[in-house]
């Protein structure tokens, strides 16, 4: 099918949907490829390299009336009338945010791919668009504040002084702030972090970054991969937190977000005002609200204190040729979700729940918001049986828990009666035996059921020896008359006190190679 | 006076040997808990020497007391002479094999016990319900020796490991206990007054235990025997336990007992870790359905080799390493230079550890115990639970002579003849380094889907070579 690939037109886009390197990737997928003059210039991709790679280059009324068109950003109202009837587009949308560009969407009966509704499951990742975008423009943040910081990120000794190093708090460790904790990191900067999640502490240790929490507080653990609103005590613990914080450090990189909600305020003006003069903020949430009080999208505001606030918001797009090289990777891998037999034939399969969660309008339906899909994401494993209200669930398993016990009351009274009748029908003798009897089997499954795993072998040696006490019985035979009898017992005997001795030793030795480091 | 003297130190036995089995439940005490195993079978002993001198002392129809402390003093020192040198010659890693053999013991002394109760009733007198003990304990009895010869054969690789699939398994067990009970009561009606009969009938009751012993244990594919061991270890006690019934001894029955009810409870735990059903287990026959070749899908694929030099690199740059250790290592005896390496990479800086499946080698324990042999710190060893977790964020994992406790087609593949057992998770981590010697399935028959995922390589030789070169690799 024939894709193509319009020149991005709002303001300031640097990228662009597709490289020569993919075109030629999607051209062995069976697909043709055309593409508006002069869509890659801004990200170093000239014209003539897409036609190497064998791509068409058109005029910019013929790039958007291909069946299939690939963008960055959502198309303007213009664009949406260009674009055919029964058509398919494929670009960034924020459907969450952007319910008037759905309904217009849908009411051309365009099937739209939304690049920035990929669900976060395993399998997605390779066409996961915020991902890849986030992960440059955390790199990126960092640089910018580099740009702006008038110091060293790595402490030196130097032979005309020495210089600490920066202190950073990057807030927020999805893979932007990730990101930028790995970037600060290789700078040479301390790095701190904080996020509302507390399983990602390890992410942030293994970037090289030390993970600070606000004082102990019922944290969530994440159940879709995504950050949610927090609730009162823990925003003030927070708030608590990032004061401390603001005094210490030089440079803060805010990397909140709230899928479908305003960017969460972090630092407020008089956290801000607080800082050091010369100290850098960015934040990476500026276009949604900001993290920060006072930053402005899209420009550098200085405090009256000296505090540089940054917050562009086209960080990615500032690494052109290597966010429109990921862009246009991740367009290809939905390409291969959707061409699966190579053939250049599109097919909108919903059952599968990564281009069902991507399809917002399909030929006017409105499929958005997608069915919430269970994620890999976190830390915990999430076995949960769909569609079942945990309600139903709970009385369910009551249910059967409660069924279960009955059962085994039944059982046991079962068993009791019978035990009482043999009991009651049995010699005297016997019952002062089984009274022994049931006494013992009852201590030797409580002695035993916590054993732990490394000891099962030396405890089965050890049982193995003691039920050598079989010798015993047959040591009270031994005096027998009976030659028949006197020989049994001779080799009963022999043979058990061989288990004796050796199954003894035998456990002795194992115990005695346990050993705990000192 | 005397009697009940005996009966007291009895009692302090039977304290002791529960004492015993408790401290070994945990690490810390476990030392404590075998030496009151000793002192409390000593005591035992000394109390039984004394009761049956003066048995012999008291009664008609005894040896003299001279000639029966002989007989004591020579099958103790027969027991010490013979037990002592191979408790401590025998290799860590044919533990199970021993334990085995030393169930077999245990379950031939209580059929001789049983016969010589049936022949001399002794001071209880005999009565039906010392005839039902009677053939009880010879049934356990012979059921636990032969089981023990089979389990020590095909441990020790003398007998084929493959399960022995007779046509109407389950009938033929199911005959044989009707059987039993049938010859049982017969048995019990004209034993006491039938001197011949009743010898004719204890035997057939003998050989039938005899028979399910030997067809249960044989019917249980290889890969299954450490819960087999266990459950032996069990019935060896319900025997011990059955002559104590018969001679009214209740130092015999809460011992018995003892060792009866918690090889049982270990049995359950280990099949639990398995994801067995316990009652198939005791009915024997276990094992079967798993042991039958792959019914689960062929799978093939691409699978890279990698060289002892590679991965002593890949150790070396490594944070966080995992060794999966299972019965293949124990064949090797790979145990000590696994463990030098471990020694080395820890020195180094590199978090070292090791995941242990509940069931890997043949014998529960068996891995947890070699490496203690090899002075691997018991701590940084860690059971499947503890660290199934933390193979996501771990660097290189090796799998030194495991296959089935590792193998991806229990959770994945719903066919597969182990679904649904749980298995160290090791293909999360970043690396996988499979020490194997050929691409030969393991003992489940089950090809493994591991070798061919993306980040697994394979080493190929045998295990403890394969350690050696890499500890070279890292000594330059």
């Amino acid at each position: 099918m024939q894709i193509g690939i319009p020149l991005e037109t709002l303001h300031d886009e640097t990228r662009v949907a597709a490289t020569p390197k993919t075109v030629a990737q999607l051209i062995k997928l069976g697909h043709e490829v055309i593409v508006e003059a002069g869509a890659g210039a801004k990200s170093a991709y000239p014209d003539a390299e897409y036609a190497a790679a064998g791509a068409t280059i058109v005029g910019r009324a013929k790039a958007w009336s291909a069946p299939v068109v690939a963008k960055i950003n959502a198309p303007t109202d213009a664009e949406i009338g260009q674009l055919p009837e029964g058509g398919m587009l494929i670009s960034l949308i924020a459907p969450a945010r952007n319910p008037e560009l759905l309904a217009k969407l849908n009411q051309r009966k365009l099937t739209v791919l939304a690049m920035d509704a990929v669900p976060r499951i395993s399998r997605a990742q390779a066409l996961d668009v915020l991902s890849s975008m986030a992960n440059i423009a955390g790199y990126r943040a960092v640089v910018e504040a580099a740009n702006e910081f008038g110091s060293f990120f790595t402490g030196q000794v130097t032979a005309a002084g020495k210089v600490p190093p920066a202190k950073v708090l990057v807030a927020g460790a999805g893979v932007a702030g990730l990101a930028a904790i790995g970037t600060a990191k290789s700078l040479g900067a301390i790095v701190r972090a904080t996020d509302t999640r507390p399983e990602v502490g390890e992410q942030v240790a293994s970037m090289g970054g030390e993970f600070v929490s606000p004082r102990a507080i019922t944290q969530q653990v994440s159940a879709d991969g995504y950050a949610k609103e927090m609730g009162d005590d823990y925003k003030a613990a927070a708030a608590e937190l990032y004061a401390e914080q603001a005094k210490d450090v030089d440079i803060v990189i805010t990397t909140a977000l709230i899928p479908g909600k305003p960017a969460p305020r972090l630092l407020t003006a008089d956290m801000v005002a607080s800082m050091r003069p010369g100290s850098v903020i960015v934040d990476m949430a500026a276009a949604n609200g900001g993290n920060v009080e006072g930053s402005r999208p899209d420009e550098v505001v200085t405090t009256t204190n000296g505090v540089k606030i940054i917050g562009y918001t086209d960080l990615a797009g500032r690494l052109p040729t290597q966010a429109s090289q990921l862009y246009g990777t991740n367009v290809v891998n939905l390409f291969k979700l959707l061409t699966p037999a190579k053939d250049g034939e599109v097919t909108v399969d919903l059952g599968d729940v990564v281009v069902r969660g991507m399809t917002v309008t399909d030929n006017g339906e409105l499929l958005w918001p997608p069915p919430p899909v269970q994620v890999s994401a976190a830390a915990v494993p999430a076995v949960v049986e769909p569609a079942e209200d945990p309600a139903v669930r709970t009385a369910r398993e009551a249910r059967a828990a409660a069924g279960k016990a009955r059962n085994r009351i039944v059982m046991s009274a079962i068993a009791a009666a019978l035990v009482i009748l043999a009991v009651t029908f049995s010699p005297a003798s016997f019952v002062g035996a089984f009274t022994v009897f049931a006494l013992a089997v009852v201590v030797g499954f409580y002695v035993v059921s916590g054993v732990s795993h490394s000891l099962h072998t030396p405890l089965m040696a050890q049982t193995n020896a003691i039920s050598g006490i079989i010798l015993v019985g047959a040591l009270l035979q031994l005096g027998s008359t009976n030659i028949a009898v006197l020989v049994m017992s001779f080799i009963a005997a022999t043979i058990a006190s061989i288990n004796i001795f050796g199954g003894f030793l035998v456990s002795y030795r194992m115990l005695s190679m346990f050993k705990k480091e000192a | 006076m005397l009697l009940q003297f005996v009966q007291g130190l009895y009692i302090v036995a039977g304290v002791l040997f529960i004492l015993s089995l408790a401290g070994l439940s945990k690490q810390t005490t476990a030392r404590l808990g075998n030496v009151a195993g000793m002192i409390g079978m000593g005591l035992a002993l000394v109390a039984t020497v004394i009761h049956s001198l003066n048995i012999s002392a008291t009664e008609d129809d005894r040896l003299p007391v001279w000639v029966t402390l002989v007989l004591i003093v020579a099958v103790l020192g027969i027991g010490a002479f013979l037990g002592t040198p191979i408790a401590r010659k025998v290799e860590m890693t044919q533990m199970p094999e021993l334990i085995a053999a030393f169930h077999s013991f245990v379950g031939m002394a209580a059929v001789l016990v049983g016969f010589n109760s049936f022949a001399v009733p002794g001071e209880t007198g005999g009565g039906a319900v010392h005839m039902v003990e009677v053939a009880l304990g010879v049934l356990i009895g012979a059921y636990t020796f032969t089981g023990s010869v089979v389990a020590y054969l095909k441990l020790s690789a003398k007998m084929k490991s493959q399960p022995l699939m007779l046509p109407g398994r389950n009938l033929i067990n199911l005959t044989g206990f009707v059987g039993f009970l049938a010859l049982m009561v017969w048995f019990v009606t004209v034993g006491e007054h039938n001197a011949l009969l009743g010898w004719v009938l204890i035997i057939a009751i003998a050989l039938i235990g005899f028979a399910l012993g030997y067809h249960m244990v044989a019917a249980i594919g290889g890969g299954d025997m450490p819960v087999v061991v266990s459950m032996l270890n069990s019935y060896s006690g319900w025997a011990a336990a059955a002559a104590g019934f018969m001679l009214n001894n209740n130092l015999l029955i809460i011992t018995g007992s003892l060792v009866g009810s918690s090889g049982a409870i270990l049995s359950y735990i280990m099949c639990r870790a398995m994801n067995r059903s316990f009652i198939s287990v005791i009915l024997g026959g276990f094992g079967s359905e798993g042991g039958q070749v792959s019914s689960g899908a062929e799978e093939t694929g691409e699978h890279r080799e990698i060289d002892a030099a590679t991965t002593a690199e890949m150790l070396w740059n490594a944070k966080s390493v995992i060794i999966t250790p299972g019965y293949g290592m124990a064949v090797a005896k790979a145990q000590y230079p696994v463990a030098d390496l471990t020694a080395k990479l820890r020195a180094h800086g590199v978090k070292v550890r090791f995941g242990v499946h509940p069931v890997a080698g043949r014998l529960p324990g068996h891995m947890n115990v070699l490496l203690a042999e090899a002075h691997v710190p018991y701590d940084i060893v860690l059971e499947m639970d503890e660290i199934n977790d933390d193979f996501a964020e771990t660097d290189v994992v090796l799998v030194i002579g495991a296959n089935d406790t590792v193998n991806p087609a229990a959770l994945e593949d719903p066919n597969s003849p182990i679904a649904g057992m749980p298995v160290l998770e090791v293909w999360k981590a970043e690396n996988v380094i499979v020490f194997k010697r050929s691409m030969a399935t393991g003992y489940a028959g089950v090809q493994n889907p591991l070798f061919f995922k993306e980040n697994t390589h394979m080493l190929f030789g045998d295990a403890k070579e394969r350690v050696d070169d890499i500890l070279k690799a890292l000594g330059k």
